[in-house]
Formats: structure tokens, C-alpha cells, sequence
């Protein structure tokens, strides 16, 4: 009896030892069948485009080239010597100012909610609902939005009819520059401001109760409450979204691209880029543009990794 | 004991003073007004005749119910061919999406070697660039793939430059004690078992915020099909929408129909599945 559960154990064991060893073989077998195709397509997509983009931007270039020839920095120069390139560059700057007020709206709404009021939920879903929708539904919908009747075949819009009914006079909000990118970013704030709230929500709640509790033992008022303890908990999340409004703004592509087309003014660096490649033909004008880009997102980046870094 | 309790409810009594509860009241209305408003325009106009949409204030709700609107965007406007187009679109960027990027993220996680953190780096780096701008390149290989103007062209897009998802399953897989894969080992079981039968059942919770960050994405996104799927009969739900503004140019209650047709799916699935989409959004943005 004893002689052959030892047996038995020991045939049990020699396979095992066997396909150990196997193992390596194995690992190799499987990091190749599982990696081939996402790595294919990582070279594909990603590696090749950027290291064509690289090469083009050195080259004059159309879409279906025949003379690519090498002309250096030139487009680089055209883009930071010609205004209508790099001016759409400067539109960022309202889509950056924009960020902040949404960042900061979002989370005051954030705390608001999470400070037990009632139908929570449900001002919750009416603020995120936004941005479930479709893009291009929400920049026709503001189109109509923002639009002044001409008194012939348009008739106002909701805002004008608004401004109007208080005895005011109708905008042409989406053809004066100031006032069209103004539109452009609120529409964008309406849009994108549910995700910061819920991104500060989720952060908002993850804290421990034990630490309202002691602040309500110590009588701390909200405000104390939020300066102690709610703003130095989610610090690394606002960090992370000031990074994402960053990039966000200078990468601000569909809602001018679809409302205005980025006439009257309201042209982002994107939109010219996709522009001069697509539309001009200019794909070496246009790959400089994207590389200028993905610079400035660099830069970011590493700005953002040494502050964490000292953070953390 | 008892004395401590009433203090803390007299202590919170003193705190939310009217006047603080009355603002979190107001500020929370104004929000909703503000996102509710544009939405209600666009609802009455699409019950509106056209005579009527240019007749009537906009805030009027329309005499009768002109369900003709939501016919031609239908049919003429093609939303329903975009709906079709995107849900297939969706199923198969989800799938591939899901079972390349839990395949990329098991070697990741759980062959630690010099070639998997090689890869890692090379994703990580990838998401680094512009998505939009890479166009301008990226078009030329899927042009000499012979993918311009087909539904394939999204979705190898979609399945192929995905590493948010890679990363979102490397994280779970972190939580997934490795100690199950070593059992399964003493068991004799091979790494292709292990993935299908061990980890991929467990990654469940994971494939669920992907499931949720991929809809939301592809339903919304725009630009992909705009540049790479131009003819009419490969328009989904964002280009057969942005079709509206040549031929319906004028006829604003058409295309105002034709935006409540594409929020309607999207309000179903948020009112069934907003508790899942709130954490899907948290978990997936960690890695931004």
C-alpha cells in the first residue's frame, strides 16, 4: 500500500518536473502568439506613421507624392513665420482659460453633490448626461443655439431669443471672433465638465469617513472642512486633469471644426494641420505642424512627471 | 453618551445655515438649466412642421406632433443605416480590442523580462501622440493597407491603437494573485489555460469598464469615419449626423430629430448602466 502511493507520487512528479522546464518554452510560445498581432499593429499605426511624420516634415510633400524633396527647416519657418499657421496656436489660449473655469466649476459641483443634498443622483446624471452625447449632435445643437435670425429664412436661435425677450438686441455670436470662440469654449465646457465632476466625485468619495467624522468632532464648518481635508486628498487627481486641460486645449479639434469650420477666427492648430494635409495637400507643411505639436505635448509631459515625482 | 450626540446634531444644525443650503440649491438648479435648456429646444423642434419651427417661438411646444421629422432622418438622413454601420463597427473593435489588450497585458504583467518592459515603454510612449494630427501619416498606411473606405479602416484603428485598455487590464491583472498562476502550474496546466480559463474569467470587472469607455468613444467619435469611410452607404451615427448640414441646411427640424434619434441610445444605456459608467470613467482615467 505504501509502496505504490510512493510510486504513484513519483510518476506524478516526473511530468512535472518535465514540463517546468518546459515552461520556458512555453512562455516564449505564448509572448509570441499573444504579442504578434498588438505589436504588429503598434509598428503599424503608431511607430511607422511617427517616424514617417518625422522624415515628411523635413520633406515638401503632397498626399500622393512624386517630389519629395529634402528642404530642412523650411516647413518648420512657414509654420512660425506664417500667421495663419501658428495664430490658430494662440486660440488655445481660450480653450486653457476655459479648462480652468471648468475644472473649477466641476469641482465645486463635485463637493456640492457630495455634501449630502438631496436627489444627489439625480442632479448628478442631469450634469454628466452631456457628455454621453455624440459630438457632432452637440455642436449642431449649439449651432442652432447661438444663431440670430436674418428675418428671411433663419429664425433665433434659443440664446437670441432669450436676449431678446429681455429687451435686448440679437448676437451673431459664431461670426465676430471674440464672441465666436467664447461659444466654442463654452460649448465645450458644457460638454466636457460631467467627466471632471465625476472623476472629482469618485476622488471626493474615496476618503475615508473616519476623517469627517474627526473634523466634525473638532466643529470644522464645510469650508474648513473642504480646506483640510477634501482639497489636500484629491490634489494629485486636479493635478492629473490641469495636465489633461493642457493637452486638451491645445489639441481642441471637433466642436470648431463642426460649428464654424474654424472661420471668423476660431481655427485651432489641429484643424489647420488636418487642413493644410487634407484639404491643401501639403502633407510635409502638415507633418511639421504635427510634430510642433507632439513637441509642446512632450514638454508637458515632462513637466508633469517632475512635479509628481517631487509630489510623490 | 447621550449628551455627546445631541451636541454633534446641534454642532450640524449650526453649521448648514440656511443661506449656504439655499446656494448649493441654486448653484445645482442653474447647472441643470443650463444642460437641460439646449436639450428641451432641440425636443420641441423636432415634433414641429416646418411652417411651424419658423413660426412659433422656441420655446413653444409644437400644436402637433409632426413624427414625419424622425421618418426623413431615418431613412433619407440615413441615421438608422449609421446606426447600423457603428454597432458593428462597436462589436468588433470591442472584441478585438478586449482580447488583444488582455492577451498584451497578461505577458506585460506576468512575464517580467527585458522584452516585455521593453514593449510596456513602447506603449506608454505611444500615447504620447496627438491621435488627430497623426492622421496626416497614419492615412497613407491604411491607404496602402486598402482599407480607405471600409468599415475595417475604424476598426483596426479602434483594436489597434487602444493602450488605454492594455492598461486598464495590466492594472487588474496586478490585483490577480500571481499564486494562482503558480498553482495552475504545479497543475500541469499551460499558459494558453491559464489565460482563457484563469485570468480571462476574472477580468471580468475589467472588460466591463473597457466594454463602457469603448462605446462611449466610438459612438462619439467623428473624425475617424469622416476621413476614412467618405461614401454614403458606410456613414455612421456622427458622419450621417454631420450630413444634415449640406441638404437639411435649412430644415432645422429635421436635424433636430436627428440628434434626438442619436441621444436616445445613449440616455437608455446611461439609465441602465450609470452606476457602472461613473466607475468605468474613474478607473479608466487613472492612467490619462
Amino acid at each position: 500500500m505504501d509502496k505504490d502511493t510512493k510510486s504513484a507520487r513519483t510518476q506524478a512528479e516526473v511530468p512535472r518536473k518535465g514540463a517546468l522546464s518546459n515552461y520556458k518554452v512555453q512562455k516564449t510560445i505564448t509572448t509570441i502568439t499573444f504579442m504578434l498581432i498588438p505589436l504588429l499593429l503598434l509598428i503599424v499605426l503608431t511607430y511607422i506613421p511617427a517616424t514617417n511624420m518625422l522624415i515628411y516634415s523635413f520633406q515638401d510633400r503632397t498626399q500622393f507624392s512624386v517630389n519629395d524633396s529634402f528642404v530642412g527647416f523650411d516647413n518648420y519657418l512657414t509654420v512660425f513665420s506664417q500667421p495663419e499657421y501658428f495664430r490658430p496656436l494662440l486660440n488655445s489660449l481660450y480653450y486653457l482659460a476655459g479648462s480652468f473655469i471648468q475644472l473649477s466649476l466641476a469641482l465645486l459641483l463635485a463637493s456640492i453633490i457630495c455634501s449630502k443634498v438631496r436627489f444627489a443622483n439625480i442632479f448628478k446624471g442631469f450634469i454628466f448626461f452631456p457628455y454621453m452625447i455624440n459630438g457632432v449632435a452637440i455642436a449642431l445643437i449649439f449651432v442652432r443655439f447661438f444663431q440670430l435670425g436674418d428675418g428671411f429664412i433663419t429664425t433665433d436661435g434659443a440664446l437670441n431669443s432669450i436676449i431678446k425677450l429681455f429687451g435686448g438686441e440679437g448676437v451673431k455670436f459664431l461670426s465676430d471672433p471674440l464672441s465666436a470662440n467664447i461659444s466654442l469654449v463654452f460649448v465645450s465646457i458644457w460638454r466636457y465638465i460631467g467627466f471632471d465632476f465625476v472623476m472629482f466625485m469618485g476622488a471626493i468619495q474615496s476618503i475615508s469617513p473616519d476623517l469627517y467624522e474627526a473634523s466634525d468632532l473638532d466643529g470644522a464648518n464645510s469650508w474648513q472642512r473642504f480646506q483640510y481635508i477634501v482639497f489636500p486628498s484629491i490634489r494629485p487627481i486636479i493635478g492629473l486633469q490641469m495636465i489633461l486641460a493642457i493637452k486638451g486645449a491645445i489639441s481642441v479639434f471637433e466642436i470648431p471644426y463642426i460649428m464654424t469650420g474654424g472661420k471668423f477666427g476660431t481655427s485651432t492648430f489641429v484643424i489647420q494641420t488636418i487642413e493644410t494635409a487634407f484639404k491643401y495637400n501639403k502633407v510635409g507643411l502638415a507633418s511639421a505642424m504635427a510634430i510642433i505639436l507632439l513637441a509642446i505635448i512632450i514638454i508637458v509631459t515632462v513637466i508633469q512627471k517632475l512635479i509628481f515625482r517631487e509630489e510623490a | 453618551m447621550h449628551n455627546t450626540s445631541t451636541a454633534k446634531i446641534n454642532n450640524k444644525i449650526k453649521r448648514s445655515s440656511p443661506i449656504v443650503v439655499f446656494l448649493k440649491y441654486m448653484v445645482l438648479v442653474c447647472a441643470v438649466v443650463i444642460v437641460v435648456v439646449p436639450l428641451i429646444v432641440v425636443f420641441l423642434g423636432s415634433f414641429k412642421s416646418h411652417r411651424e419651427f419658423y413660426n412659433s417661438g422656441v420655446f413653444s411646444p409644437p400644436t402637433k406632433l409632426e413624427w414625419g421629422n424622425y421618418k426623413t432622418a431615418f431613412i433619407d438622413g440615413k441615421v438608422l443605416l449609421g446606426l447600423k454601420n457603428t454597432i458593428i463597427i462597436l462589436v468588433i473593435s470591442c472584441f478585438g480590442t478586449i482580447l488583444t489588450g488582455s492577451m498584451t497585458a497578461f505577458v506585460l504583467q506576468r512575464f517580467k523580462n527585458h522584452f516585455s518592459s521593453t514593449v510596456k515603454w513602447l506603449f506608454l510612449i505611444a500615447t504620447l501622440l496627438p491621435s488627430i494630427s497623426m492622421q496626416v501619416t497614419v492615412y497613407q498606411i491604411i491607404l496602402k493597407m486598402g482599407l480607405v473606405d471600409t468599415i475595417f479602416a475604424p476598426i483596426v484603428l479602434y483594436v489597434g491603437t487602444d493602450i488605454i485598455s492594455i492598461y486598464i487590464f495590466m492594472q487588474f491583472l496586478n490585483n490577480i494573485s500571481i499564486s494562482l498562476d503558480e498553482s495552475a502550474i504545479m497543475d500541469g496546466a499551460s499558459y494558453f489555460r491559464i489565460y482563457f480559463q484563469i485570468i480571462l474569467p476574472l477580468l471580468k470587472p475589467a472588460i466591463a469598464t473597457i466594454l463602457i469607455i469603448k462605446m462611449v468613444g466610438i459612438y462619439n467619435d467623428f473624425y475617424t469615419a469622416q476621413l476614412y469611410m467618405p461614401s454614403k452607404h458606410l456613414a455612421v451615427v456622427s458622419t450621417a449626423l454631420y450630413r444634415f448640414i449640406g441638404p437639411y441646411g435649412g430644415r432645422w427640424e429635421v436635424i433636430f430629430a436627428g440628434i434626438i434619434i442619436t441621444i436616445i441610445p445613449m440616455l437608455i444605456i446611461f439609465l441602465s448602466l450609470q452606476k457602472y459608467i461613473y466607475a468605468g470613467l474613474v478607473s479608466g482615467s487613472v492612467k490619462g
